[in-house]
Formats: structure tokens, C-alpha cells, sequence
């Protein structure tokens, strides 16, 4: 992670560097935190893993959503509508094509990658607030043509045969692992993604999209880059998720839930950040594991603490940190380190 | 042939309309200036150029080349760039980025962020620095030296005196020789006349979306100029 890149300019007098030491140890130690999480399957018991499979197909979704919020600045309130297609897709292909349920997955995402292009070219019309609209529209508009396909049971939804076939010994391990990988998958992409060429871009256009369109930025392409990840990302998610709960329904699947919980976890957490998304990930599942039993309270629980977050520290928790400390765990900003002989 | 020509141009705002049949022409290596009161059409004008707006009638030719249905991203492509009105840096890009992002479209040419950084010294020690805690001069410098990054052969440059300290608009204009001598043509709107007479090698007065006075600082009169500036 020590990209010390040289900078391509006659005369240097820096270097241009985003990460640093501590960075590469904390790479190292996360690489150690992947690698026990991989294993865990194996010395775990069942009802935990399951929990997991919730937990990293939530922190996926949530990275996804906060590379669209908090770079390319597009609020999308339908992203339950990739989800509920990556679900479809992927009983299409595990139970017609009868293609294994775990390569299907990449199915999904392919799937959700083609539907975000035309959903793009209605989308993109939009901005703010309309747009967020928008894409809840075209999410309802989903559900609501899946719900009347006789074939996949309509509105009651369908079984995914091949995946009950799996037997709880291969899908329970299965899908965990498919939702640890959406999870490191979802914050690898959104880190190289940020760092390239690109990533400036975005952070350009999370400023002020109008100066980076007049700087040469291509806005639309740029927006469409991160709608078609976010959409691939999310119905692979929902591919996912498919397996671990074997049955579809158009009213689960397309649910505005999932984009609720999105929100929460991103605002809690801090937007615009890699960081951000597992905080509030961690504080969601948290509360959801302990108030849950409590039931309408813990949404009031959920609500009062969204409200405190956001008053004491708009740019969230992780947003908090960075104020008071400056550290990143995935460091994005590029730095300058002058070279020997050179006036700082 | 000219490097910016307006043929007849027409723009609007919705129903309301901005500029009437504009014509004139920037000539290569030339600081063209555009003055006139508020709402006389110069930003208007700069805008268009730019790609934020569409003329409904007429057409604006770059080296020749009709420009005005491309995209803004492509005008920078060509050699446009712009220093909008009120900076519009990326507040949460560190100074270095800033610039970066101006040489997104890879133009080849003069400007890198070593040239940028000896025009404008004062950038130096905020290199690290997040654009929203600059000054407005040295926003200002940066807005500027982010629009050279493109290599442009035409600057559009929106009030660039604005709200700044005489001191650091002395600073500014000193500069624009330097611009000059690497081969960019600047095209610069002002409402602060005296400033940009010294500099300007053709001046141009808008009124009510019109040209009203157009030719050489030397060749106008004071008199002529504030007639044409407040229409009297």
C-alpha cells in the first residue's frame, strides 16, 4: 500500500504518495482480519455464521450505496430494485439454467450491471432530491413487473430449488463466504476505484460538479462508472442473500428497507468515507442484535441516536475522527513528500 | 483566422433573453476584455463559451470549428478552460489536487504544477493544504493555475478581481504576460475598468446583451466608455 508514485514531471522536486507505514501494517493486519473471518465457517457454529452473512451482505450493500452518496453525489433510494433483480437472476440461472447457485452470483451482477444503463439514462435527467425519486420509481416499477410474472410465483414469491438442494453443509459455509467476499469486494473496488484517475474525478464532483465538468471532467460517464458498480454490487448482494434465505418475494426483495438501513448506517457511520460505512455497519448490527428484542423500541433507538449523530457531527462518527485526528485507515488524499535538496 | 469567433449569437434564459445577435472575435495571443455593468450579458457571454449554456440562434466557431453543441468536458479537450466567478475551487482537495484535476484531460503543453507553482509562489507553502481554508486571493491563484493545468489556448476568466485586495488583483494581472508568452489567448470579464484597460489589448462594452463600444483601450475615450458602460 506504500504507492510512493513518482511524480511523472521533469525537474521533480516530491513525490506524490497516498499512503504511509502505519497504512501498510494496518493493510497487513486487515489481510490477517480477512483471513480468520475466512475461516471462521470452520470453528463457528451455524445460528452465528448465518448472523455474519447478514452482517457483511449489509456492510457490502452500504459500501456500494456510500460510493454513489458520498462520490458521485447521486442519492439513490432504489437500491432495493438491484437487489430484488441480483435475487431474480439468480434463480433464473441456478433454477432454469441450472447453473451452480455460487457461480450464479456473478450472473447477478452482470444482470445488475445491464439494468443500471438504461435505469442511468432515466436517472441522470434528475438531480438531488427528484433523483432519489426517480430511482425509487424505477425500483417500485421492478418489483411491481416481477410480482406479475406467473412464473416466479408473482407476489408470493419463489423457492430457489438448487439452493435447498445444497444442503445447510455447503450453503451455510457457501454463502458466507460469497458475503465476506461482497464485503472485501465492495471496499477493494471503492478503494482502487478512489485512488485512479477517476477517484479524483468523483472527489471533484462530490465538491462541485459544475467546476469539474468545466475542468474537462466527463460528468456523465463518471456518474455512470459508479451507478453501474453500485448496481452490479447490489444485485450480487441480492444474489446472495437469495441463497441464504432460498425464497424470493417481490415484497422483501424490492423493499425500501434495505435503502433505509443504508441510510442509517451511512449517516451514522459518516459519508463520503471507506471507514465510515463499516462503523455504521458495526453500530447497526449491534443495536439490531440487542434492542431488537424490545420491538418497537428499537426503532425509536435507531431514530434518537440517527437524530444525535447527525446534530453533534453531520459528517458522521467517522467523520468525527478524521476532525479530531486526520487518520485514514484507507488513505485517498494524495500527499506531497519533497525530495533531498528541495525548499519545503 | 480568428481563435474565437461569435456569428449572430442568441442566448437565453428560458424565456428571457441574455444576448442579442453577438457578434465579435477574439484574435490568437490577444487579452480580450469584456466590460459593462451587472446583467449586461458578459458572464452570459463567458458561459457560453464555456458549454454551460446553448445559444438558441447563431454559432460560436474555435479555430474555425463550430463549438457550440460539444460538451464541456470536450471544450477543455480543444484548448477552453475556465476560471469561473466566485473560484468554485474543490474545498476538500488539498491545493495539489486542485490542479490535478485541471490536467484531467491530459492536454500536452508548457503547464505543469511545477510552472503553476512558480507563477504563483504563494501556492507553495499550501500544497498540502485543503482548498477550503485559502484566502480568497489565494483561491483565486489556485482557480487560476488549476485552469492553466488544461493547457489551454483560450482562458475564460470571470471577474477575476472580485472581492480581492488591490494588492493581490496587482498580482493577478501581473501574471497574465507570463499566460500570454505561453501561447494562451486570455478572454477576461471585468467590471473593475481601470484595472484591465492596462492590459487589455481590445476591449469590448456590453450593455443589455449587446456590444455597444468595441476596439483598442488607446483608440477610447473615457467619455465614450462610461457612455457605453451605463448607456447614456
Amino acid at each position: 500500500m506504500t504507492a510512493a508514485k513518482a511524480a511523472t514531471l521533469e525537474n521533480k522536486r516530491f513525490t506524490v504518495w497516498v499512503a504511509n507505514r502505519t497504512n501498510l501494517a494496518i493493510g497487513i493486519f486487515g489481510l490477517l482480519i480477512v483471513v480468520a473471518l475466512a475461516l471462521f465457517p470452520t470453528y463457528a457454529g451455524t445460528p452465528l455464521t448465518r448472523r455474519l452473512v447478514d452482517f457483511f451482505t449489509l456492510l457490502a450493500l452500504a459500501q456500494f450505496w456510500n460510493l454513489m452518496l458520498g462520490y458521485a453525489g447521486l442519492i439513490s433510494v432504489g437500491q432495493q430494485g438491484f437487489i430484488g433483480i441480483g435475487s431474480y437472476t439468480l434463480w433464473l440461472f441456478s433454477d432454469i439454467m441450472h447453473i451452480n447457485p455460487f457461480i450464479s452470483v456473478i450472473f447477478a451482477a452482470i444482470g445488475g450491471a445491464i439494468i443500471a444503463f438504461p435505469a442511468a439514462s432515466l436517472v441522470f435527467k434528475l438531480k438531488g432530491g427528484y433523483l432519489a425519486i426517480g430511482t425509487w420509481v424505477i425500483a417500485e416499477i421492478l418489483r411491481l413487473i416481477v410480482a406479475n410474472i406467473k412464473r416466479t410465483g408473482g407476489g408470493s414469491g419463489i423457492t430457489i430449488q438448487a439452493a435447498t438442494k445444497l444442503g445447510t453443509t455447503v450453503r451455510v459455509p457457501g454463502s458466507y463466504w460469497w458475503a465476506l467476499a461482497s464485503a472485501v469486494i465492495a471496499i477493494a473496488v471503492t478503494y482502487f476505484l478512489l485512488r485512479s484517475r477517476t477517484g479524483l474525478a468523483l472527489k471533484a464532483i462530490r465538491d462541485n460538479d459544475l467546476a469539474a465538468e468545466s475542468n474537462g471532467v466527463n460528468l456523465w460517464r463518471t456518474k455512470l462508472y459508479t451507478y453501474i458498480i453500485g448496481g452490479a454490487g447490489c444485485a450480487m448482494v441480492g444474489a446472495i442473500v437469495a441463497i441464504h434465505l432460498l425464497r424470493v418475494q417481490p415484497a422483501a426483495a424490492f423493499s425500501i428497507n434495505w435503502t433505509g438501513y443504508l441510510i442509517f448506517i451511512s449517516v451514522i457511520g459518516g459519508v463520503g468515507t471507506i471507514e465510515g460505512p463499516i462503523i455504521g455497519t458495526i453500530i447497526y448490527f449491534v443495536l439490531r442484535e440487542t434492542t431488537s428484542k424490545y420491538g418497537e423500541w428499537y426503532f425509536i433507538v435507531l431514530g434518537i441516536l440517527a437524530i444525535i449523530v447527525t446534530v453533534w457531527s453531520p459528517a458522521g462518527i467517522y467523520g468525527y475522527v478524521v476532525r479530531k485526528t486526520n487518520f485514514f485507515l484507507f488513505p485517498l488524499q494524495r500527499k506531497l513528500r519533497m525530495l533531498e535538496g528541495a525548499k519545503e | 483566422m480568428s481563435l474565437l469567433e461569435f456569428e449572430n449569437v442568441n442566448v437565453y434564459y428560458e424565456d428571457f433573453q441574455a444576448l442579442y445577435d453577438l457578434n465579435f472575435k477574439v484574435e490568437e495571443g490577444e487579452i480580450f476584455a469584456c466590460i459593462g455593468a451587472n446583467g449586461a450579458g458578459k458572464s452570459t457571454m463567458l458561459k457560453t463559451v464555456a458549454g454551460a449554456l446553448v445559444p438558441r440562434r447563431g454559432r460560436i466557431l474555435f479555430d474555425g470549428q463550430p463549438i457550440d453543441h460539444m460538451p464541456t468536458y470536450k471544450r477543455v479537450e480543444i484548448g477552453i478552460s475556465s476560471v469561473p466567478e466566485g473560484r468554485r475551487v474543490f474545498p476538500s482537495l488539498t491545493v495539489h489536487e486542485n490542479l490535478l484535476i485541471g490536467a484531467y484531460r491530459n492536454r500536452k503543453g508548457p503547464w505543469t504544477t511545477d510552472t503553476i507553482y512558480e507563477l504563483f509562489p504563494l501556492l507553495v507553502p499550501l500544497r498540502k493544504r485543503q482548498a477550503a481554508g485559502l484566502s480568497g486571493g489565494e483561491q483565486q491563484a489556485l482557480a487560476i493555475g488549476r485552469a492553466l493545468m488544461a493547457n489551454p489556448r483560450l482562458i475564460l476568466m470571470d471577474e477575476v478581481s472580485l472581492g480581492l485586495a488591490p494588492v493581490v488583483i496587482k498580482r493577478i494581472y501581473d501574471a497574465f504576460p507570463t499566460l500570454l508568452n505561453n501561447g494562451t489567448t486570455i478572454l477576461v470579464v471585468e467590471q473593475d475598468v481601470q484595472h484591465v484597460m492596462t492590459v487589455a489589448g481590445h476591449v469590448a462594452c456590453f450593455l443589455e446583451g449587446r456590444i455597444k463600444l468595441e476596439g483598442r483601450p488607446s483608440e477610447l475615450t473615457n467619455e465614450q466608455i462610461t457612455a457605453a458602460y451605463f448607456g447614456v
